[in-house]
């Protein structure tokens, strides 16, 4: 077992989420609440990485990550070390994987919520920061609950755009997904069952939270 | 109407196999073999008319799928241990031969701080200095070179220093392509690929002395499955004919 991994592939999930919730939260309200102009084609270039392969997505950002471009030479300048191979920016590229597991439920929890509460809320004087925390947010919360566990379960998953950025550095960009990989190519068949053991165990607990937060979502619609 | 088109499918399906005359035996290659392999593969399919079809990787991913079932007729590995556990796994015809020796060379893109002309050493003073950002290699536990790379860093007291810095590529293709990524300092390839146009348009590199590592002798066997038309190629890359292109790229004659 590469706990090392195993612990590096847990923190990739959990900071994930972090860095993408907020911007899962406005992105996906905004989609459901507002109406304007290219509001499909940003639906659809959400929805990208769910079709892309990872190798599309491993060329770009391995082209971004370089230290002639501004991004890559940027990092480089603030942190005196190269953006690629980095956790950084595998985080990063994690983060942009992910967008679609982390904005779509939240977007269809917001869609769900009936404007006519949001109305009551702004009629009786709730200020809009208000309405949001009060009504909007309680109602979406098993959306923003599912979008949190998908994102976490999904990095755990996360396995081509890895192997093309990442450079494999032990604690640092090896992902236990990699590290069953190398696992399974340096014949060492005990290490990668035990491991792929412990990721199907985690994923498949993880799916299960999804089922019991989205039904909360029926419940609540029809009580 | 449905049984028309279930002839246009079927006839569609048979079209390659029955069209093709040209035998395509699949051939399992050493990531580093590649630019060899595509000048040879144009000379054996002319002098021939065999048109093989190779698989690049690690030459420990490939025994490795091979011995899994994957359809391969031979494999070209980097090193000698991959052919001997598909010897050992009974999925090779023979011990098979030594057909070249690679060479490790140390590369930099042009505006690295490394400088390759100064070896190893150029790299033992970055490294002192903190000037050495990442560093890439080829995956010591499945790709050939990968492990020469571990074995000369190590015979240096460098690997220790070093450790924090390096990048693994999944094979020996991917380490060079790492090493050159803009912002890296560097990494150990094959000369095979430092020679290459892409490689040399992009930096420079210099020879890595072969007593800093086991000799990288390059094995080849036929698979249980080799067809006549297998056993023709390995025949022309075992030839004098073949050794002259494998020269031109660096590897030298066994």
């Amino acid at each position: 077992m590469d706990w090392p991994a195993l612990r590096l592939s847990l923190w990739l999930g959990l900071s994930t989420v972090v860095i993408l919730l907020p911007f899962a939260l406005w992105l996906g309200r905004h989609l459901a609440l507002r109406r304007f102009a290219g509001r499909g084609m940003i639906e659809a270039a959400v929805a990208l990485p769910l079709v892309l392969p990872p190798t599309v997505l491993g060329f770009y950002l391995l082209t971004a990550f370089g230290a002639g471009t501004w991004l890559g030479g940027a990092f480089q300048a603030i942190f005196g070390r190269t953006l690629a191979f980095s956790f950084e920016g595998l985080l990063l590229a994690s983060a942009i994987a992910n967008i679609p597991f982390a904005v779509q439920p939240i977007q269809n929890a917001f869609a769900a919520i009936p404007p006519n509460l949001r109305e009551a809320g702004a009629t009786s004087g709730m200020t809009p920061w208000a309405v949001f925390r009060r009504i909007e947010l309680p109602l979406a919360w098993p959306g923003i609950a599912t979008a949190i566990v998908l994102t976490f379960a999904h990095t755990l998953g996360e396995f081509g755009v890895v192997l093309m950025v990442g450079g494999a550095i032990p604690g640092e960009t090896r992902t236990a997904a990699i590290a069953i990989y190398d696992r399974v190519q340096a014949f060492d068949d005990a290490a990668a069952a035990s491991m792929s053991a412990l990721l199907l165990v985690i994923c498949l607990v993880a799916l299960l939270l999804v089922q019991r937060l989205t039904r909360g979502i029926g419940c609540r619609r029809h009580g | 109407m449905h049984r028309r088109s279930w002839l246009i499918l079927a006839s569609l399906a048979l079209a390659p196999a029955t069209s093709g005359a040209a035998p395509r035996p699949l051939i399992a290659a050493a990531a580093s073999l590649q630019p060899a392999l595509e000048e040879a593969a144009a000379l054996i399919t002319a002098e021939t008319g065999i048109a093989p079809r190779f698989a690049y990787g690690a030459s420990g991913n490939l025994a490795r799928q091979i011995a899994q079932g994957a359809p391969f007729e031979m494999l070209l590995a980097a090193d000698e241990i991959s052919i001997q556990k598909l010897a050992e796994a009974g999925q090779s015809r023979d011990a098979g031969h030594v057909f070249a020796l690679g060479r490790l060379a140390l590369f930099a893109v042009r505006g690295s701080v490394l400088n390759p002309a100064g070896g190893l050493e150029a790299l033992r003073l970055l490294l002192a200095a903190g000037r050495v950002q990442r560093f890439a290699i080829a995956n010591p536990e499945i790709a050939p070179y990968g492990r020469a790379a571990q074995e000369a860093l190590r015979r240096l007291n460098l690997w220790e220093a070093l450790r924090p810095r390096l990048v693994f590529g999944e094979n020996i293709a991917q380490a060079a392509q790492f090493a050159m990524m803009e912002g890296a300092t560097g990494g150990l390839i094959a000369l095979s690929l430092a020679l290459s146009p892409a490689l040399k348009a992009r930096g420079d590199f210099s020879l890595v002395p072969e007593a800093l590592h086991e000799p990288l002798r390059h094995r080849l066997a036929l698979t249980k499955r080799a067809s006549e038309a297998a056993l023709r190629v390995q025949a022309w890359l075992l030839s004098s004919q073949a050794a002259a292109v494998f020269a031109r790229h660096g590897l030298q004659n066994r």
